[in-house]
């Protein structure tokens, strides 16, 4: 029924796509460019957003969706209010967002020098390598009747749940990038005397850097995953704990509120990673010119 | 391989080839390959594909080594300092640069101290000072090849190795690129061996050249014409004619351009692929 109903959505969506492109194609290029010339492109990605958020107020106001389903917007953002000057918002962000960033420095850190050293090394890469491939392949919530036996419920379950998950993003990402390092770049550059350090310092490590990045936005993403779920299955504090707290007061809206700020937190981390990677890979032909 | 004892100068090396043999499995490179190549000569490597001559430069640049024979590098005066090995460096086809480091760190690659000096002056002696602070992908083809080429001799080499650099050129850039090389060999005098494809690139930059067949020395001609040389004389133009003809006449008779006469093909034979 779910396929069928999928099916169904496409074929609409190719049908209407394809009239308006074909009388107007042109029109629209070029009025995008016009668009894109007088600077609004940073607000190009917010349409979709806006116009969702607009037709769930008109579809709550109008009584099509009840409070039990979703609240208005508009209720949301009351919350959020509530909640900010009440202080009560900032502690659990604050709370969530020191066990998201500690969790992956830990488990982050961990997969980047695991990366690193069987990247480089033959022998620990034959010693290590198969071991941690076989690890990877737990998920990590599988662990979690284990996680609360070992360390109950409090803060050190979260922070073993969310470095187990984001180790091995980290890991690949970074053993991948030092062994598809240009074989003829560590050649020249041996044949111009670097050895050891430098030669890791200035060829080897930018060399996997745009890899190892990958690994690290990929890893703060699953560190939220993780986080979220540890946090509604037990915690005292953080934006799981007010969702969940808030479900049994059915207050839908600040079960809303907390599924957004989840949302913004992940995005504000992404941003954060790609600003590294602005900076860090700012020699990459697709990094000039601002991308283009 | 083994060192002579090298001067401070930038003078050129002589190096001595003896009874060289390589082979890949039970592919023989060489079998019986001698050569002597004078302090500052410019000789050029031609032949065809697979006929070794990269595999020779890498021998000589140590970076893989023979069965048997003997590779001697040294300089034409051996009363110099002993304790300096000559110093040589290789240029391939692709420019090598780290995508990474701006083109003044490229060519400062290696160098410790006050090198930021040195590098922006061999920037200035290709050409390049103005773009010393760009990434190499913003530079052409051309260009990463010269920062490539300062790269080498901020150096000094007494020996340059050139793995046709200019092969992946156009016509022009190429042109300009030879000129640049015959300039800053003119002025430094280092020997150099230059591998390429090109009989006419030869015939214009090299001393001598050097034909490499069947694992030997096929063919060792000296270029009696002076510098700069007109490309468009008619000496010029008998002279690479007679080696390209020499060239190809000995390759046709061992490898035949179609195993099989064109003509044979039946058509009833041929698939469509589709």
């Amino acid at each position: 029924m779910m396929s069928t109903h999928i099916k169904s959505l496409i074929g609409w969506a190719k049908h209407s796509s394809s009239t308006p492109a074909d009388t107007t194609g042109g029109h629209t290029i070029a009025r995008l460019s016009r668009i894109r010339s007088i600077g609004f492109k940073h607000l190009v990605p917010w349409i979709l957003p806006i116009l969702f958020l607009s037709g769930w107020q008109w579809a709550a106001s109008a009584g099509l969706i009840t409070h039990r389903t979703l609240p208005q917007p508009s209720q949301v953002l009351k919350a959020f209010i509530q909640l900010t000057q009440s202080g009560e918002l900032w502690t659990h962000l604050k709370i969530s967002f020191g066990r998201a960033l500690l969790g992956f420095a830990i488990g982050g850190g961990l997969g980047l020098i695991l990366g690193l050293i069987t990247g480089i090394s033959r022998l620990s890469e034959q010693l290590l390598d198969t071991s941690i491939q076989m690890i990877r392949n737990i998920p990590p919530l599988s662990l979690i009747p284990l996680v609360i036996l070992w360390f109950g419920i409090d803060e050190t379950a979260k922070l073993f749940l969310v470095a187990f998950g984001t180790v091995f993003p980290v890991y690949i990402n970074t053993y991948h990038g030092i062994k598809s390092v240009d074989v003829q770049l560590i050649e020249m550059a041996q044949s111009y005397g670097l050895r050891g350090w430098p030669l890791f310092r200035d060829v080897i490590l930018p060399g996997a850097l745009p890899s190892i990045l990958v690994g690290i936005r990929f890893g703060l993403g699953f560190a939220w995953v993780l986080l979220i779920v540890a946090e509604t299955i037990s915690a005292s504090s953080g934006i799981g704990y007010l969702a969940m707290n808030a479900r049994e007061f059915l207050q839908t809206d600040v079960v809303v509120l907390s599924i957004l700020l989840y949302a913004l937190l992940g995005k504000a981390t992404d941003l954060f990673a790609r600003h590294l990677e602005r900076h860090w890979l700012k020699w990459h032909p697709s990094y000039q010119k601002g991308g283009a | 391989m083994k060192y002579a004892s090298a001067s401070n100068s930038s003078f050129g090396v002589r190096i001595t080839l003896r009874h060289l043999a390589r082979h890949f499995g039970s592919q023989q490179i060489f079998t019986n390959l001698s050569l002597d190549i004078e302090p500052g000569e410019w000789i050029a490597l031609v032949g065809r594909s697979g006929c070794g001559k990269s595999t020779l430069l890498r021998l000589i640049a140590g970076l893989d080594s023979a069965q048997s024979g003997s590779i001697h590098i040294g300089h034409a005066h051996p009363a110099a300092s002993s304790t300096q090995s000559p110093d040589i460096r290789l240029m391939f086809q692709d420019a090598r640069l780290l995508p990474w480091k701006s083109v003044l760190a490229n060519v400062g690659l290696g160098l410790t101290g006050n090198w930021q000096d040195k590098a922006q002056e061999a920037l200035q002696e290709v050409g390049l000072a103005e773009h010393a602070h760009k990434w190499p992908s913003q530079l052409s083809g051309g260009q990463r090849q010269r920062v490539a080429l300062a790269r080498a001799l901020i150096h000094k080499p007494h020996l340059l190795l050139l793995d046709e650099p200019l092969g992946a050129l156009d016509a022009l850039t190429r042109i300009e690129m030879q000129q640049l090389i015959e300039r800053v060999w003119q002025r430094h005098r280092f020997t150099v061996i230059l591998v390429t494809h090109d009989v006419q690139e030869a015939i214009a930059l090299a001393d001598r050249i050097v034909l490499l067949e069947h694992g030997r020395v096929g063919l060792d001609q000296t270029i009696p014409f002076p510098r700069p040389r007109a490309r468009g004389s008619a000496e010029f133009a008998a002279l690479e004619a007679s080696i390209l003809e020499r060239v190809l006449s000995h390759a046709a008779g061992t490898e035949p351009v179609f195993p099989h006469p064109p003509s044979s093909i039946v058509p009833s034979t041929l698939r469509w692929a589709l």
